[in-house]
């Protein structure tokens, strides 16, 4: 078993992280300032958020395709609350129904997926991969694919309204992170999911209810991607059903495969998915920075995804 | 596909063929000559994209790069159409190779799980991509007969004069409507053709299905397994490719954006004709009319729209394809837990 | 095969053990778990590489790096587990890997399916060759297996239990079929549980224990009683040695019924088990492997449902459907896989200590890390768990010290009944007693303990009263005064097969 192996999949994302910031201090010009940071964390956000609930997935040995498209839901969904559309309804209370009813129904769309996973024992990566599909088809539908223009700042406040000087959306994220943080690590529901992947018949022989876990990590995947739906309609003001959440599901397992999150299961890190976006994010801007083309970012992060896993193959050998 | 495992895929052809009889009765000009050629010549390259995937999925893989390797595949096709039908053709054929073959590396050699490996993959194809348009579709050259490959009807210069003329009769109509065939339907049919013979009777096709059915004793068996997967993958690659170059051929624009959810409809059309996703059994014709089925779903629904009787919008045709992907996941499911019990 | 060794991490699975069959010969090989008849096996078919030791084959000296290469030299593997492809159809699984070819490479389907036809024919299997595998039930698809072997012109059949899933009837095809190959000139090396059927087919018997060959004797010079004797190591009329084991005491304070199973059937391997266990008491269950004991403890548990019987628990009928129930009304179980089964690798001690008993550790919904580390410490001290600290890994502890951390997963929860299979199993001696004794102070606290073994010196000292299972079937109860190793044996191999067929004077050739 090769050690470096072992150190860099347990310390080589902040390696990296540290590693980036010092490289760009020396060399991008205007590095040190609030603008940067703020620019990179908004880039981060919606993808931390998802990624929490898909390292909860991940850490029972699942995955979870489906967390664009009920993005997409939520976010086609939240206007019609409060521009009015569907009934006359006080601002706030269209703004609260807007954002909770959303986020809830992207939960229950969660709980069809955990559904699939244990009532039927479809692989996760073929149960998810129908509302992957048919996911944001029903956005699209429900919106017949027009895109919802609208000017809400009491609303849109949840992403772009700041609170000392930190965009509302970065206190959100770090607000789940700190939560999911705790729930995995000091609750039995976290080392209870942590049991399930690292042995399921194990967990079940030693009374584990290995089905309500599953049906809840994700569960707790769709409410993570109702939220991040919302945030992304809030900072765009407007919601497209056919580009919300696009390619997020890559994005998200990208930053907890990065992260140090073992995608076999039994072990999970929500800081690390946190640093792992970061991570990511911070190559690209990198490289932008640095006059290389975006698309170029492209091939590097395949390559980061690629060594991480590769990484924790090494590790478990 | 021999004997027993023909049942699924026969469901499907049934569907298609009802589905096929409810458009020809309930819409005017739904078997027109124009409307059948256009249903064709668009899906020709899903349906190529979904070959390949049955390929990959028969071995218990799967390929979600077959979308923007398409997407690449256009670019260096457009980029080369401009040296001849030819250059343009394999340019576009080798990038999806060659893409496939990075795949196959990944998981054979790095034995890292498929969908992570084609995911990274998926990422790099497109940054190239839009690294070698420069972030704009490229315009294919129309001076040496390159977007023939997606606009023209291979047959079309043997086409007698009579068959379009008054008295053509019903002879005349099936001799037109076979001349007027379009070209990239002609190189999916070819490759579906190919590839049914490799499945059934080639022992490379038998060993991708035996290595997707139990690759633990496939290996005790002695069977190449890690080299069936290898080819599974070049051979998803090289499908993506050539619909990449239809792409092109088609739109006249090599595009880095295209081929999004591709990999979906490729999916679900392998799922829907009766392929096992957990690998080892399946079709290679109910592939076919698996892409064909999602095809039609979609032109229906355009008619029932032009109709104006309800407005059905385009989008419903992702709900539906999740939905006939739900149903067919759900009835393996059923099936493999009862052989378990 | 002579003096090989193997040992895997340090530990030995094979020590200088032997084996030869002559051409045309049925050798059966025997002996309990651990006795090392896979390792054998594997060596010979190449899928281990022995650490030394001579092997000769077919006159000359041999070594398979592969199993495939083995097949080609005429070595052929059936193992329990069929490795066939069931999707495939039967006639392709006979010729995968070698496939029949006309012109341009493509498969000749009609030679394919005649060849495999005539080859199962041979052997009286007629079926549609072109069907999938996995339409034909188990019997069928050995002899496709067979078939296979057959057809890749093999000089020695392995079979690694391939009865163990068969009704009676598919028995008797198998046996026919086996004689058939020796007919044919084929070597067969028969591994099995099974009495009967060895006596039925089997010229000679090869007899391991502890890694190496103990005994090799024609199989009519030897009765079962002497066949189970030597497979355990035991002498036929050895009295039991006191003091062999750390089950201090005895009966102590036996209570009322606590655990009452009747006619507990599962699919082919048990049929009819029947065992009760009273408060405070150690009830073995005994019988040879796939005599079908594990299968009836994880029925009781709910951790596989029954097809049929009662269980009544604590004076209540029960029928659980997961082990969370069974948990929840006072059972523990610990599974003799503590790998696979047991242990949660990359969890801490603590983590799996309290796995079970979690659920109640909580304040206000949060895990009270306190009350964890109180109630862990408290069990590392009681039990002597020997580890770096409650924060460890589990899997970096000794197999013993696991064992105790999956005792104490189920003392914390304070269960009235703890199934524990083969508890010392894979344990060095020291913990082994240090187990012991403590499942005989749990017991006198009042814990009923229903306890699977192979080992028959912990059977019949620890345990209270003893129920004996053969072929799935509760066939003796012996209660803890003047039981012998023999009283036990004696169950385990008797068979009433065999008084009817020497009533019926039907000779089988051997």
């Amino acid at each position: 078993m090769p050690d470096r192996a072992v150190f860099f999949q347990r310390y080589g994302v902040g390696l990296a992280l540290v590693l980036l910031i010092i490289f760009n201090l020396a060399v991008t010009p205007n590095f040190a300032t609030s603008q940067t940071l703020a620019v990179n964390l908004t880039q981060v956000c919606t993808i931390v958020i998802v990624g929490v609930g898909m390292t909860l997935v991940i850490a029972t040995g699942g995955i979870d395709l489906s967390v664009g498209s009920l993005m997409a839901i939520a976010g086609a969904l939240s206007p019609m609350f409060f521009t009015g559309e569907l009934f006359a309804a006080p601002l706030y209370v269209g703004i609260a129904l807007g954002i909770v009813v959303p986020i809830i129904i992207a939960g229950v769309f969660g709980l069809f997926n955990g559904w699939l996973v244990t009532k039927f024992s479809i692989q996760p990566i073929i149960a998810t991969l129908v509302l992957f599909i048919a996911g944001r088809g029903i956005a699209q539908v429900s919106t017949n694919g027009d895109l919802q223009v609208f000017k809400v700042p009491e609303f849109q406040a949840i992403a772009i309204g700041r609170v000392l000087g930190v965009p509302f959306q970065v206190w959100i994220m770090l607000v789940i992170v700190a939560v999911a943080a705790f729930i995995l690590h000091r609750t039995v529901f976290g080392k209870q999911v942590l049991a399930v992947g690292g042995n399921e018949a194990a967990a079940r022989l030693a009374g584990v209810p290995v089905t309500r876990i599953k049906f809840l990590v994700y569960a707790i995947s769709g409410l993570c991607s109702g939220v991040a739906g919302l945030i992304v309609i809030a900072m765009n003001s407007a919601a497209d059903a056919n580009l919300i959440g696009l390619g997020m599901e890559l994005d998200a397992i990208a930053a907890v495969v990065v992260g140090g999150t073992l995608l076999s299961g039994g072990r999970a890190t929500i800081v690390g998915t946190l640093l792992g976006a970061l991570v990511i994010q911070l190559v690209r801007y990198t490289l932008l920075a640095n006059g290389v083309p975006d698309p170029a970012a492209l091939v590097v992060k395949a390559g980061l995804i690629v060594l991480a896993v590769w990484l924790q193959r090494q590790e478990q050998n | 596909m021999r004997g027993w495992g023909i049942s699924p895929s026969m469901a499907v052809v049934a569907v298609l063929i009802v589905l096929t009889l409810l458009g020809a009765w309930r819409y005017d000009g739904f078997l027109s000559e124009y409307n059948v050629q256009s249903v064709l010549r668009y899906n020709s390259m899903f349906a190529l994209v979904a070959l390949g995937m049955c390929f990959v999925i028969m071995t218990g893989g799967i390929d979600l790069s077959v979308g923007s390797v398409a997407a690449f595949s256009s670019v260096v096709a457009a980029h080369l159409s401009g040296y001849g039908l030819l250059a343009g053709l394999l340019g576009g054929l080798g990038a999806g190779l060659l893409a496939g073959t990075l795949n196959a590396v990944i998981v054979t050699r790095l034995k890292i799980l498929p969908f992570i490996a084609t995911l990274a993959t998926m990422l790099a194809a497109s940054g190239t991509a839009l690294l070698l348009a420069n972030n704009q579709s490229v315009s294919v050259s129309y001076e040496t007969g390159f977007v023939d490959l997606g606009q023209g009807d291979l047959l079309s210069f043997m086409r007698p004069e009579w068959v379009d003329g008054d008295n053509a009769g019903v002879l005349g109509g099936i001799l037109g409507f076979i001349l007027s065939f379009p070209t990239p339907a002609f190189i999916a049919l070819a490759a579906y053709i190919v590839a049914g013979i490799v499945i059934g009777h080639t022992a490379f096709g038998r060993h991708i299905l035996a290595s997707g059915g139990g690759t633990e004793a496939s290996r005790l068996m002695g069977l190449p397994v890690d080299r069936a997967i290898f080819f599974a993958y070049v051979i998803s690659g090289g499908t993506a490719g050539m619909a990449g170059v239809i792409l092109a051929a088609q739109f006249g624009a090599g595009q880095p954006i295209e081929g999004i959810g591709w990999e979906l409809f490729a999916i679900a059309s392998v799922v829907v004709g009766g392929t096992l996703l957990t690998g080892g059994k399946g079709s290679i014709g109910g592939t076919l009319a698996g892409a064909l089925l999602l095809g039609i779903i979609f032109t229906i629904l355009n008619f029932e729209n032009g109709m104006g009787w309800i407005s059905l919008s385009a989008y419903w045709q992702s709900v539906v394809r999740g939905a006939f992907l739900f149903v067919v996941v759900v009835l393996q499911a059923k099936l493999s837990l009862r052989q378990e019990a | 095969m002579q003096a090989i060794s193997k040992s895997f991490g340090g530990i030995p699975a094979l020590s200088e053990a032997s084996l030869e069959v002559m051409p045309a010969e049925i050798m059966a090989l025997v002996g309990q778990n651990g006795a090392g008849k896979s390792t054998m096996i594997k060596i010979l078919n190449g899928a281990y590489v022995r650490d030394s030791g001579t092997i000769e084959f077919d006159g000359g000296p041999w070594t398979a790096g592969s199993p495939q290469q083995a097949q080609r030299a005429g070595i052929s593997t059936i193992f329990q587990e069929i490795n066939l492809i069931g999707y495939r159809s039967v006639a392709e699984n006979i010729f995968l890997g070698r496939e029949p070819r006309r012109a341009f490479g493509l498969l000749d389907w009609k030679k394919i399916n005649d060849e495999a036809a005539a080859l199962l024919a041979r052997f009286d299997v007629r079926v549609d060759v072109r069907a999938p595998l996995e339409h034909f039930s188990t019997a069928i698809q050995q002899m496709v297996a067979i078939a296979r072997a057959v057809s890749f012109a093999a000089k020695l059949v392995i079979m690694d239990e391939p009865t163990s899933s068969l009704d009676e009837a598919e028995v008797d095809v198998l046996l026919r079929t086996v004689r058939q190959l020796k007919a044919e000139g084929v070597s067969v090396l028969f591994v099995s549980h099974k009495f009967d059927e060895l006596y039925a087919v089997c010229d000679r018997v090869t007899i391991m224990r502890d890694g190496k060959t103990v005994a090799v004797t024609p199989m009519s010079d030897i009765s079962k009683l002497q066949l189970v004797a030597s497979m355990l190591g035991r002498e036929l009329d050895e009295v039991a040695k006191k003091g062999a084991t750390a089950f201090k005491g005895g009966t102590g304070n036996v209570g009322g019924e606590l655990l009452a199973a009747k006619g507990i059937a599962i699919g082919h391997l048990v049929r009819d088990a029947n065992l009760d266990v009273r408060r405070g008491e150690i009830v073995g269950l005994a019988g040879l492997l796939g005599s079908g004991r594990t299968e009836t403890a994880r029925a009781i548990f709910a951790a596989d449902q029954r097809a049929a019987g009662d269980v009544t628990f604590d004076g209540a009928a029960t029928r659980f459907k997961t082990p969370a129930e069974a948990i929840a009304a006072g059972m523990g179980y610990c599974s003799e896989d503590r790998k696979s089964q047991g242990i949660i690798p990359g969890m801490s001690v603590a983590e799996n200590l309290t796995l079970a008993l979690m659920p109640a550790l909580t304040r206000s919904g949060l895990l009270d890390e306190a009350k964890q580390r109180e109630v862990v410490e408290r069990f590392i001290k009681e039990i002597g768990i020997k580890c770096a600290g409650p924060n460890q890994k589990i899997r970096e502890l000794s197999g013993g010290n696991q064992q105790k951390v999956l005792l104490a997963r189920w003392l914390c929860m304070n269960p009235k009944l703890l199934i524990l299979d083969e508890p010392t199993r894979g344990i060095d001696v020291g913990a082994k007693a240090e187990i012991q004794s403590l499942i005989r102070r749990l017991a006198s606290d009042g814990l009923g303990v229903l306890m699977i073994s192979s080992e028959l010196e912990e059977i019949v000292e620890g345990a209270d009263r003893v129920f004996v299972l053969r072929e799935g079937r509760t066939v003796a109860e012996f209660d803890h005064e003047n039981l012998t190793e023999g009283d036990i044996m004696r169950a385990m191999a008797h068979d009433d097969a065999e008084d009817r067929r020497q009533a019926e004077g039907a000779s089988t050739s051997a």
